[in-house]
């Protein structure tokens, strides 16, 4: 399950510039549960591919206490990465859905 | 740092929805630079920093440098030409730009969106089927003693949402800040907006709607059955005290986000929360506000009902206003492959829309105008560098609880205004359909 989201690093980091070096870093890089990274033999900064039907994008990976993000959860900040997730079908409503929809992770 | 150098109070940051109108700006006009931003958050300092002049031609057509005027005329006549043109954006701009645009749109029979229809869209669909208990900024902070986050992470989105209006600020009833209130936070993560929370309340993903209906169900006295925690993650006990502090609170609000809206449920879960706000009317006074992302994305909303009738996905393809999302909102109409040509304003789907829509926006004619380069700017065939809102144009813009403000110029750009460019494409525009001649306001 995937949330992407804002944040602040996000949101200063667009300041400088959407092609700027750090807002493509801080928009591709995933925070993940530890235990789950753990399990998955994953430290901060390693590289993991996310996918959906919709498409899929390579991005690093930091770890979150899992009091702060549960078991199963990646939060990603938005950016050309959460985008290449999402799926375009807005079901009538014109919003596609943009937070917590299933992803695969490969560990690369 | 140079020695002309102008000091500008009560000037106004755009760059969220809280549109702080209290920020104290040292300009230095020859750097052409804000040097400092009193009173602005760490989003608002990197807005009032990172927005100096840059070193961009003004126009390109096809990547190349034009001239303002070649450019204006090659988007007039990619819009007149177009049977199926989008407008789209302006949530980062003034209200006096975005009236041209949906003067624009109404002259070539096209679509007008804002990023109101991924953001907070599904919210505007449940105002009209469930109505609004609403209030301003101001008043939730003279008197609100209950207040209620659900879905949203102001810490890192709107950093002075709490300071200066909801949670710390004092107020006339609450003169004690946040000693006098009590805060609620409802996410599916522990956000840094948590440690601000009295009370947080882990909902289970995709379980929002469930979770404002059981509170529904508690506030109008009918029994659950202590199950619904494995349904929503939050125990019946956590429940049944929430809903008696809401019942017995002086003045409550709800603010809700985007996890609420661009979840499965989308306008269901919005229409929840806002039926449970008027429920609560019956015990006390409790009021329900969207928290708004872009620093004008509800002057957008104003705009577009004035003058459509409709706040975002409107379509003038029969020579009338009408609204559908779904069929008229731009994600929609970039990944079915109907846009034939689109004009984006202040916004950058080429960034963050979903990959379908985006290769669609890569195949057909983008004019773009954005006050940096930008993906969309990038695969434009007419893009503008325009000037920056609030620091080099005034104008009005509208906070998220619906109060106008009037923004103060910081330093001049050599860099057109939206409101220009867009007057002026209006005005080539009109010339080639032959609509009906509105006399335009003279910009200075
Ligand atoms: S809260 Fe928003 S409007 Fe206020 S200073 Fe920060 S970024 Fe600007």
């Amino acid at each position: 399950m995937i949330i992407p989201g804002r944040s602040q690093k996000q949101g200063t980091s667009l300041n400088a510039g959407k092609l700027g070096e750090e807002y493509l870093e801080v928009t591709s890089t995933a925070e993940l549960n530890q235990d789950d990274m753990k399990r998955l033999g994953l430290e901060d900064g390693d590289r993991i591919r996310l996918r959906t039907t919709t498409g899929e994008s390579v991005v690093r990976c930091k770890g979150r206490k899992p009091e702060d993000l549960p078991a199963g959860m990646i939060f990603l900040p938005y950016g050309p990465s959460s985008s290449q997730l999402m799926a375009s079908d807005t079901a009538g409503s014109g919003m596609p859905i943009s937070k917590n929809f299933e992803v695969e992770v490969e560990v690369l | 740092m140079g020695d002309n150098i102008k000091i500008i109070e009560n000037a106004t940051c755009t760059f969220c929805g809280c549109v702080c109108d209290d920020m104290h700006l040292t300009v230095d006009l020859d750097e052409k630079k804000i040097t400092k931003a009193k009173n602005a958050c760490v989003l608002g300092r990197a807005w009032f920093a990172q927005h100096g002049i840059p070193d961009y031609p003004q126009a390109t057509i096809g990547g190349k440098e034009a001239s303002v005027e070649d450019a204006v005329e090659e988007a007039a006549q990619i819009l007149a030409e177009a049977k199926f043109p989008i407008i789209y954006g302006l949530s980062d701009t003034t209200c006096e730009a975005q009236r041209h645009a949906v003067a624009i749109a109404d002259l070539i029979h096209g679509c007008i969106d804002t990023t109101t229809s991924v953001c907070h869209g599904p919210s505007g669909i449940a105002f009209q089927g469930v109505g609004e208990s609403t209030a301003t900024l101001g008043e939730v902070k003279n008197r609100a003693d209950f207040i209620m986050y659900w879905g949203g992470n102001p810490a890192e989105s709107h950093p002075r949402h709490f300071t200066r209006y909801a949670v710390t600020t004092k107020g006339l009833y609450t003169p004690n800040g946040k000693k006098d209130r009590t805060v609620v936070l409802v996410d599916v993560r522990k956000t840094p907006s948590a440690p601000v929370a009295d009370i947080f309340l882990s909902v289970k993903p995709g379980r929002d709607f469930e979770l404002a209906w059981a509170l529904r169900a508690l506030v109008k006295g009918r029994k659950l059955d202590p199950s619904i925690e494995q349904v929503t993650g939050v125990s019946l006990a956590t429940l049944e005290d929430l809903v008696d502090r809401m019942k017995n609170c002086r003045y409550g609000v709800l603010f809700f986000g985007m996890g609420l809206t661009m979840t499965r449920g989308r306008h269901f879960n919005s229409g929840a929360v806002l039926a449970l706000t008027t429920d609560l009317n019956e015990f006390t006074h409790f009021v329900a506000k969207p928290v708004r992302g872009h620093g004008n994305v509800t002057g957008a909303d104003n705009v577009l009902s004035w003058q459509t009738g409709y706040p975002f996905g409107v379509n003038f393809s029969r020579g009338f206003p009408r609204f559908n999302p779904g069929e008229f909102t731009t994600v929609d109409t970039l990944a079915r492959g109907d846009a034939d040509a689109a004009l984006i304003i202040a916004s950058d789907p080429a960034s963050n829309f979903p990959r379908k829509a985006i290769e669609h926006l890569g195949a057909i004619p983008v004019i773009a105008l954005d006050t940096k380069q930008t993906q969309t700017t990038n695969l434009a065939r007419v893009a503008f560098i325009t000037a920056t809102y609030g620091i080099n144009t005034a104008g009005t813009v509208y906070r998220m609880d619906d109060v106008p403000i009037t923004l103060r110029k910081a330093f001049d750009s050599p860099y057109p205004t939206d409101e220009e460019i867009l007057t002026a494409i209006r005005r080539r525009v009109q010339a080639l359909c032959g609509g009906p001649a509105v006399p335009l306001r003279k910009v200075s």
